[in-house]
């Protein structure tokens, strides 16, 4: 009897592992897309996640608001760390319009009145004036975004961000050639901010923050008007905010009253109060300490006491993959 | 009241902040960075206590309360128990006992190198405060106990060189320790005019 041994196969037919490895990839893919992607947030939140349920009991948003946040999409790709909860993420805030501590925004946020909204576009662009924010969302699909948030004071939380693509609105106003960069400003008004009223504050209000033209058009670079599928707190930025996930927490500016188009680089809040503390870029960077504490670790939050929360912090929050391009050849040392 | 009453109760007073703020940690009610909040809170009663404790001597001159003076080592062991709760719950709850990443924000911070000295001071007053080591010391104590006003200005720079956003405390703390500090400084002056 012959037994036929098979024929050796040929090196050049195996499937290196790392395709075969990324069919799993793209399997995964396609059942999240097709079975979440499918599915809108609102029928998500179903999975009883108890943060998406508490976001729904404090969301005030208007119905043509709410309805166009149901209908986001799925993040097809999201992190596997852990969301901060709901809790945490709007109840542990920076937002110095409403006060220093932490709990302030929370706390002195009730009065303010993000509806109805209106952004001025500004600038080098083709179409400025004033938009309401409902005809700025028009026809725009709205999706979930799971993002790292690094605050330059070492702490850091996941959140899952309801937004659009920055790129896709600036298109629609024709920036022409000289516009370099894009400048975004917050509300002033003290009846709604208080502590915008206090003398003793370092701060020169309105605050204000700036990209370059490519940070703002990258695909990462999200307008956010929700977290947790459900429209912003106010306080943590209602009803427009900016959602830059490679940079520290600062420079995505809460509020915004104002978009503008400009040819050099626009002056921004924090890198005008203490410049040896806070540059124009402010990239995540281990590497680069500021001068009162260590940028190389992070405080994950919730941090418990007895076993801190601490992670190492990654070179552009983790985000190098997608972003490290924009900086090549800058001395991000020099330009922090 | 007699004396010892006025010491339980003053004692049992001074230990409210820190019944406050283990009540809020095991209710769970500090929120997400607990470890910040509590070191914070320590921190502002040790400098609370320290302004307390340099409150009694001018009260006693202005507004003749000379009865305060006999409760003026316990606000002052007060100020060290809050300071050494600070200090511990920064480096349990901040560091996470990662004694070497100490040693390097030491190095690198100001803000932090400078309250070594000062945690060494209150460490010092607090371990001569009874009346055995008043009579041993005999003069040099009193010289010893000043070092209270080196460590009330070396808590202030520590506030100041942390103002981020707001001047609020770095003023509040300053304006109420240049008062105490320049109340006695004026008393001083004036008495070696007379002479």
């Amino acid at each position: 009897m012959l037994i036929k041994k098979p024929s050796d196969i040929a090196p050049s037919e195996i499937t290196p592992e790392s395709i075969y490895l990324a069919r799993r990839d793209f399997m995964r893919g396609t059942i999240a897309t097709g079975v979440l992607g499918a599915a809108a947030l609102s029928s998500q939140h179903l999975l009883a996640d108890p943060s998406y349920v508490a976001a729904d009991a404090v969301n005030k948003g208007p119905e043509w608001l709410n309805t166009q946040i149901a209908r986001a999409k799925a993040d097809s790709q999201k992190l596997s760390e852990t969301l901060t909860p709901f809790e945490h993420v709007s109840g542990h805030n920076n937002f110095y319009e409403f006060g220093y501590d932490k709990t302030d925004p929370a706390k002195k946020s009730q009065k303010f009145k993000p509806h109805p909204w209106q952004v001025e576009i500004a600038g080098q662009v083709a179409k400025p004036g004033k938009y309401n924010l409902e005809d700025l969302l028009k026809g725009i699909n709205l999706e979930e975004r799971v993002y790292r948030l690094r605050c330059v004071e070492a702490w850091s939380m996941v959140i899952p961000w309801v937004g659009f693509p920055l790129a896709s609105l600036l298109k629609r106003f024709e920036p022409n050639s000289n516009a370099k960069y894009v400048s975004f400003v917050t509300l002033k008004d003290s009846n709604q901010f208080p502590a915008q009223a206090s003398s003793l504050s370092t701060i020169d209000w309105p605050y204000r923050e700036a990209l370059r033209i490519d940070e703002a058009m990258n695909p990462l670079t999200l307008l956010a008007v929700g977290l947790y599928g459900k429209t912003l707190p106010n306080q943590n930025g209602a009803p427009l905010r900016l959602v830059v996930p490679w940079k520290y927490g600062f420079k995505s500016i809460k509020s915004i009253v104002k978009i503008e188009f400009t040819e050099r680089q626009p002056k921004t809040t924090w890198s005008q109060l203490a410049p040896d503390e806070y540059g124009f870029y402010a990239n995540v960077n281990p590497n680069v300490d500021h001068p009162r504490w260590t940028q190389a670790k992070e405080r994950r939050l919730p941090s418990g006491l007895f076993s801190p929360n601490v992670i190492p912090t990654q070179m552009f929050n983790g985000y190098a993959d997608q972003v490290a391009s924009l900086y090549t050849g800058l001395d991000l040392k020099k330009f922090y | 009241m007699p004396v010892i009453w006025r010491r339980v109760l003053i004692f049992a007073v001074s230990l409210l902040p820190l019944l406050f703020i283990v009540y809020k940690t095991i209710t769970n009610q500090l929120g997400a960075d607990p470890a910040k909040a509590i070191v914070l809170f320590t921190g502002t009663w040790a400098f609370y206590f320290l302004l307390i404790t340099l409150l009694v001597s001018p009260l006693k001159r202005l507004a003749n309360q000379s009865w305060l003076m006999a409760h003026r080592r316990m606000l002052g062991l007060f100020t060290l128990f809050y300071a050494i709760a600070h200090l511990l719950s920064y480096l349990i709850f901040i560091l996470g006992l990662d004694f070497s990443s100490f040693g390097s924000e030491l190095v690198k911070r100001p803000y932090i190198l400078l309250t070594i000295p000062a945690v060494i001071l209150l460490i010092a007053l607090g371990a001569t405060s009874t009346q055995a080591m008043m009579r041993r010391l005999g003069k040099n104590w009193v010289k010893l106990h000043k070092s209270i006003y080196l460590i009330a200005i070396l808590a202030w720079l520590h506030v100041l060189l942390q103002v981020r956003s707001s001047y609020a405390d770095a003023v509040l703390f300053g304006v109420l320790t240049a008062l105490l500090l320049g109340v006695r400084l004026y008393w001083t002056l004036r008495k070696a005019q007379r002479r």
